[in-house]
Formats: structure tokens, C-alpha cells, sequence
């Protein structure tokens, strides 16, 4: 697993590589929290172009980021899952939490 | 029974994706699609998961065993852990149930090993473990 972010207008945009489970989500969780908390980014996008693999474990990590970020009036999206973890996205009812969008330009525009 | 095989491993979280591979390399031989391959990865990464961090607390010296059969088009998989058991294990399978709530768990571990497996079964002692067993026909199949 591999995590690279930037920051772009009050966004603090996350792209995980790999797989998000309970193995890696604890690094995700802390690089996430690190930026969030000392930088200046108000609203989170996750972009998963680049997962290949996630379970209930990132499910954990997406709620637990979407607290942090909605308590100070940010929003999260969601950019370009593939289909089986768009597939978990819904089952687990984060979707309504949370926007997805197709690119990562589109989740830009949502925020 | 067509086919067999067992594993047993350290309940170490580097061990969640050994497993996922494992599951796949052996139903491979069914010629799955990419969505049941997916679903399979899935369901068998929440119930290693759960023996790891709920069974056995964290602890990492101890064993995790999967079983799978093959037996036509369907497939089928054990995972064992000889741990603390679950207390009440309908409650436990209600989506959203977390003992862990504080740990960001999300409770949805057993409704996703529901939804992408076709069957699921847990039995469970307490202070003694608990034993998931989880099938799934292979739709897509060469044979
Ligand atoms: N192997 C196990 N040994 C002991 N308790 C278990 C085991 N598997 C599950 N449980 C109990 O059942 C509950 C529900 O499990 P489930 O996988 O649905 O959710 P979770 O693991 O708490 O959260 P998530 O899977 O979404 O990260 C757990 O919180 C735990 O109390
Ligand atoms: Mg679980």
C-alpha cells in the first residue's frame, strides 16, 4: 500500500495504491489525521483510481475521517472506485454520507 | 469432494492479505469472474480479520486456519480461530454490531461476508473459538 497527498483549494486530496485493510489502515488513518489537523485543508477527497482492494477495515477508516472532516463543516468525497469497492461503498450505507464521483476533477467540483 | 486444501497461520495482520491470496489462487481453478473472485477476496478477508482482531484480541502468536473444499461449482471456506468465542452471535451478525466502536470498526464485516457469499454459518464457544464457514456457487464456470 502506498499513500500520496496534496492539497488543493481547502481539499486535502488522498490517493491510496494497494489494498486498504486492517493491515494498512492504520498508516492511512495517521497520514490522513496528520494533514487534516496541522494543514489547511477543510474538505477530504479520497481518490482510489489506484485500489485495487479494500474491506470493512476502510470502511472504518472512511467514517472515522468523515467525523473528523463534517464536524468542521467539510465535506468528503469518494472519486473513481472501481467496481468491487464501489460494491462495499453501498453496501455499507457510507453513500449516504458521503459523495462519489467519477474523476477526480468531478469531486473537486462537489466540494 | 473435487478439491481440498488447508492453511494455518500466525495471526499476524501482514497474514489478512496472505490469506485473500491463498482464497484466490484456489478457487482460480473454477475460472471465476472478476466480481466473484472479488466478493470471494472480501468475505475472506473479514472473517481472518475477525479471528484476528476479535478472536485472538491482537495477540499475534497465535493460529488462524483456513479450509477450503471444492466440490462442482461450489466453493467453500473455513476460518477458525481458537479464541475468546463470540457471547451472542445473532447479535454479533446484525449489520452496524461492533464491540469496537472506539477502534473505528464499523460492525459490517459479517453482513459483507453475507452479501458476497452465497451461504454463512458461525458457530462459536465462548473462551474456546469460533469457526465461520462461508460457500459460494461459481457461476462462471469452464467445467
Ligand atoms: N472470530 C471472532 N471472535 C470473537 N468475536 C468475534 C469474531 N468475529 C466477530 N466477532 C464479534 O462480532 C462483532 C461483529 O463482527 P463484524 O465483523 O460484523 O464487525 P466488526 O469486526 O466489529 O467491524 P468491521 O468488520 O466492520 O470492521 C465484532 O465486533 C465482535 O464482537
Ligand atoms: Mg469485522
Amino acid at each position: 500500500m502506498q499513500i500520496e497527498y496534496n492539497h488543493q483549494k481547502k481539499c486535502l486530496i488522498v490517493t491510496i495504491e494497494g489494498e486498504l485493510d486492517h493491515h494498512t489502515a492504520a498508516a492511512v488513518r495517521e497520514t490522513i489525521d496528520k494533514e487534516l489537523f496541522s494543514g489547511p485543508a477543510k474538505n477530504l477527497i479520497f481518490d482510489f483510481g489506484h485500489l485495487t482492494f479494500m474491506d470493512s477495515s476502510g470502511i472504518g477508516v472512511i467514517i472515522g475521517r468523515y467525523k473528523t472532516v463534517s464536524a468542521q463543516g467539510g465535506k468528503v468525497v469518494i472519486a473513481c472506485a472501481n467496481q468491487s469497492v464501489e460494491r462495499i461503498l453501498h453496501l455499507s450505507g457510507i453513500l449516504k454520507l458521503t459523495k462519489v464521483a467519477r474523476t477526480r476533477g468531478l469531486a473537486l467540483e462537489m466540494i | 469432494m473435487d478439491n481440498q486444501m488447508e492453511i494455518k497461520f500466525l495471526s499476524k495482520s501482514e497474514n489478512e492479505s496472505f490469506a485473500r491470496i491463498v482464497a484466490c489462487a484456489f478457487v482460480s481453478q473454477l475460472d471465476p469472474t472478476t466480481e466473484e473472485m472479488a466478493d470471494i477476496k472480501t468475505a475472506v478477508s473479514e472473517a481472518v480479520t475477525n479471528a484476528i482482531i476479535h478472536g485472538y484480541e491482537g495477540r499475534p502468536d497465535c493460529m488462524v486456519t483456513m479450509r477450503a473444499e471444492m466440490e462442482g461449482d461450489y466453493v467453500s471456506f473455513l476460518i477458525h480461530d481458537s479464541g475468546k468465542g463470540i457471547e451472542n452471535i445473532e447479535r454479533a451478525m446484525e449489520p452496524l454490531f461492533t464491540t469496537c466502536a472506539e477502534e473505528e470498526r464499523s460492525g459490517m464485516g459479517f453482513t459483507v461476508m453475507e452479501s458476497f457469499m452465497d451461504d454463512l454459518e458461525v458457530e462459536s464457544t465462548l473462551g474456546a473459538g469460533t469457526t465461520v464457514k462461508m460457500g459460494k456457487r461459481i457461476l462462471h464456470t469452464k467445467r
